[in-house]
C-alpha cells in the first residue's frame, strides 16, 4: 500500500532531475521529501500525480501500477505552492469543482463542501473569491479542494513556500493535526529541514536527482548517513577532521582523553545558547554551550581550551571508536 | 496584453498642476489627433447628410449596396470564426507546450502584419488562381477560389491572422498551467478543464481579440481588391464599393456607405473599451 517509487529517471534536455530512483512510502503515513532545491524532489512529487511522464521507472499508488496511468485517473489530491485557486470561481465552487466533475447529486456536493470548509475552517468564506483570502486562506481551500474527492494519496508541493513565516508555522501545525485526522497517504516537498522534521513521519531526502537518506527525522539527524544529510539537516562543524554537531562538542578547561587543544576566538550569547568560536590548529570550528557552562567554565577571548565530541556521530565514513 | 491605452492613461497627471509644458502637449496630442482623425471623420459625417437624410436612406437602400453589405458580413464573419478557432489553437500551442519549429511558427504568426495586402492578394492567386496547380486542381473540382467568396475569406483571414493570437497567448502565459494541471488531477479531462478553467480565465482576452478582428476583416482593402475581382454585385464589399462609387462620382453613395461603416467602427470601438477596463480591473483584482 501506500506509494512505490521503482528505478524512475526523469531528465529535462541534458538535466538530470530523477537518476534511478526508487522510494517506499508507507500507508497512512506523512512524509517529507527534503532537499535543496533543483534537487529532483518537486520532479518525484510530479512524476507520483503523472503530471510529468519518467523516461524510465514504475510508480505504484496502493499497490496498483499507475506508471501508464493519466493525472485524472490516479486518485492523487495535488496542492500547488502557489495555490492554484481557479481564480474566477467562489471558495465553495472551487472545493465542490471535483465533485462537480464526478456528477455527484447537488444537495450530496452541498454537504461535502461544508464538511470541508470546516474542518479547514473556511466556512465563513464560502462565498467569496480565491482573491479576497489571504495565502493562508488560499492554501487551506486548496487543500479542501484536493480533499474533496477523497484521494488515496495527497501530493504537497512546497505548500507553505509561498507564505510568511508565521504563517507557515501555523499551518505546519495545522497539517499535522489535519493528517492524524484524516489519515490520508501524505507527501509533502519542501526545502526546509526544521518543517520537515517538525512536520514528517518520515523524510526522503533528495539531492541531486538521487536518495540519499530515508528515514525518521531523530535517525537521520542523529545518524547520517553521510555528509550531505549531516549537513543539511542540522549545524555542523568539524574538528580533528570529523564533522560533529556543534552542541555535540564538550569544552574542557584541562586535557582529556581524546580532546584537542583549541584557542577560543569569540564568544557570541545568543540568549539560552552560546556560540564559542574556535581555533583549533589554525582551523575555525565553533561550538554550541548552554549560557550555565559557559559562565561556570570562565570562557573568555584569546583563552586555550580542550574539546571533544560528547558522543559517535553514527557516520559510518567518519565513526568515532 | 498590450500597454493599456485605455482613456484611464489620461489622469496620469492629477497630482500637482499641470505644467506649461504639459499643456503644450496636450493641446499638440489632440491636434494632430483633430487634423489626422476627427476633422476626415466628421467631414465624411457632414458631406453625408449635407444633403439632407431622404438622399442618403435612398443611396443606403440601393441594391448593390446592400449586396456589398452582405458580403461585407459572410466575409468578416466567417473570417472571425476561423480565426478565433485558429487563434485558440495556435496561443495554446505556443503557450503549453514546447515542440520543434516553435519560435519559427511564433515568428510566422506576425507575417502577415507585415506583408503589404496587396502583396497577400497577390501571392493567393499565384497558388489558387486558375492558371496555378493547386487553383486549376480545385477548379477541376468545381470550386472556384479565386474571384469569389472563398478567396476573399481566405485573404480576409491571413490579413487578421495574429490578432487574436496575440491577445490570447500572453493571458495563457501569465496564468500559467498550475490551475490546469489541478483541475486534471480533481479529475477534469482536457477539454472539460479547457472549458470550465482556461477559457473564463481568457474570456476578456479572447473577446477583445474577437473585436479587432471583426473591425480589421471589415475594413479591408488591399488583398480583398485583388482576390475579388471587384465584381459588382458579386464579390463587391463595402470597402470596394465606397472606392468605386467615388472614383465614379456617385459621391453620396460613397460618403453614405463610409458613414455606416464609421458608425460599425465607433461602435467596435466602444464595445473594445467597454472590454478592456474590465480585464484590466480583474488582473489588478486577483
Amino acid at each position: 500500500m501506500g506509494i512505490r517509487a521503482h528505478n524512475v529517471c526523469k531528465s529535462f534536455g541534458s538535466f538530470v532531475a530523477l537518476d534511478n530512483v526508487s522510494v517506499d512510502i508507507p500507508s497512512g503515513s506523512l512524509t517529507a521529501l527534503l532537499g535543496p532545491s533543483g534537487g529532483g524532489k518537486s520532479t518525484l512529487l510530479r512524476v507520483i500525480a503523472g503530471l510529468e511522464v519518467p523516461d524510465h521507472g514504475r510508480i505504484e499508488i496502493a499497490g496498483e501500477d499507475a506508471t501508464a496511468l493519466s493525472p485524472q485517473s490516479r486518485g492523487v489530491g495535488f496542492v500547488f505552492q502557489h495555490y492554484a485557486a481557479f481564480k474566477h470561481l467562489s471558495v465553495f465552487r472551487n472545493v465542490a469543482f471535483g465533485l462537480e466533475i464526478r456528477k455527484r447529486p447537488k444537495d450530496e456536493i452541498a454537504k461535502r463542501v461544508r464538511e470541508l470548509l470546516e474542518l479547514v475552517h473556511l466556512d465563513q468564506f464560502a462565498d467569496r473569491l480565491p482573491s479576497q483570502l489571504s495565502g493562508g486562506q488560499r492554501q487551506r481551500m486548496a487543500l479542501a479542494r484536493a480533499l474533496a474527492v477523497e484521494p488515496r494519496v495527497m501530493l504537497l508541493d512546497e505548500p507553505f513556500g509561498a507564505l510568511d513565516a508565521k504563517v507557515r508555522k501555523e499551518l505546519r501545525e495545522w497539517l499535522r493535526r489535519l493528517h492524524d485526522e484524516v489519515h490520508v497517504t501524505t507527501v509533502f516537498v519542501t526545502h526546509d529541514q526544521e518543517e520537515a522534521m517538525e512536520v514528517a513521519d518520515e523524510i526522503v531526502v533528495i539531492n541531486n536527482g538521487l536518495v540519499e537518506q530515508v528515514g525518521r527525522p531523530d535517525q537521520l539527524y542523529d545518524r547520517p548517513a553521510n555528509d550531505f544529510v549531516m549537513g543539511f539537516l542540522g549545524p555542523v562543524t568539524r574538528i580533528g577532521g570529523q564533522m560533529v554537531r556543534p552542541h555535540d562538542i564538550e569544552v574542557l578547561r584541562t586535557p582529556e582523553d581524546g580532546s584537542l587543544r583549541a584557542t577560543v576566538t569569540r564568544i557570541v550569547r545568543l540568549g539560552f545558547e552560546v556560540r564559542v568560536d574556535l581555533s583549533i590548529d589554525g582551523e575555525d570550528a565553533w561550538a554550541q554551550v548552554t549560557r550555565a557552562q559557559a559562565s561556570s567554565d570562565n570562557l573568555a577571548e584569546g583563552e586555550t581550551v580542550w574539546v571533544r565530541p560528547i558522543r559517535p556521530t553514527g557516520h559510518p565514513l567518519h565513526a568515532v571508536g | 496584453m498590450p500597454e493599456p491605452t485605455s482613456p484611464r492613461g489620461g489622469r496620469a497627471g492629477r497630482g500637482g498642476g499641470p505644467g506649461r509644458a504639459r499643456l503644450l502637449l496636450r493641446a499638440v496630442a489632440l491636434g494632430y489627433l483633430a487634423a489626422l482623425l476627427v476633422l476626415p471623420v466628421g467631414l465624411v459625417l457632414w458631406r453625408t447628410f449635407a444633403g439632407g437624410l431622404g438622399p442618403v436612406l435612398s443611396s443606403l437602400a440601393d441594391h448593390s449596396v446592400l449586396h456589398a453589405f452582405q458580403i461585407t458580413a459572410i466575409v468578416a464573419v466567417a473570417a472571425v470564426v476561423l480565426n478565433t478557432f485558429f487563434g485558440l489553437g495556435v496561443a495554446l500551442l505556443l503557450a503549453r507546450h514546447r515542440f520543434a519549429g516553435k519560435r519559427a511558427l511564433n515568428a510566422l504568426i506576425d507575417l502577415p502584419v507585415a506583408v503589404s495586402p496587396v502583396v497577400v492578394g497577390l501571392a493567393l492567386i499565384l497558388v489558387y488562381g486558375r492558371f496555378a496547380p493547386v487553383g486549376s486542381w480545385l477548379e477541376g473540382l468545381g470550386f472556384q477560389v479565386i474571384f469569389s467568396l472563398p478567396g476573399m475569406i481566405i485573404a480576409t483571414v491571413f490579413v487578421s491572422l495574429p490578432l487574436v493570437v496575440r491577445e490570447v497567448q500572453p493571458v495563457l502565459v501569465e496564468i500559467g498551467i498550475d490551475q490546469e494541471q489541478a483541475a486534471w488531477t480533481l479529475g477534469a479531462g482536457r477539454f472539460t478543464t479547457f472549458r470550465r478553467i482556461t477559457l473564463p480565465a481568457i474570456r476578456w482576452a479572447l473577446a477583445y481579440g474577437v473585436v479587432l478582428t471583426l473591425a480589421r476583416a471589415m475594413g479591408e482593402f488591399g488583398a480583398v481588391a485583388v482576390v475579388s475581382g471587384r465584381l459588382v454585385d458579386k464579390t463587391q464589399t463595402v470597402t470596394l464599393l465606397v472606392e468605386e462609387r467615388f472614383q465614379n462620382f456617385d459621391q453620396v453613395t460613397a460618403y453614405a456607405t463610409s458613414c455606416v461603416m464609421a458608425v460599425i467602427a465607433i461602435l467596435t470601438m466602444i464595445a473594445i473599451n467597454v472590454l478592456r477596463p474590465t480585464s484590466l480591473a480583474e488582473k489588478e483584482s486577483a
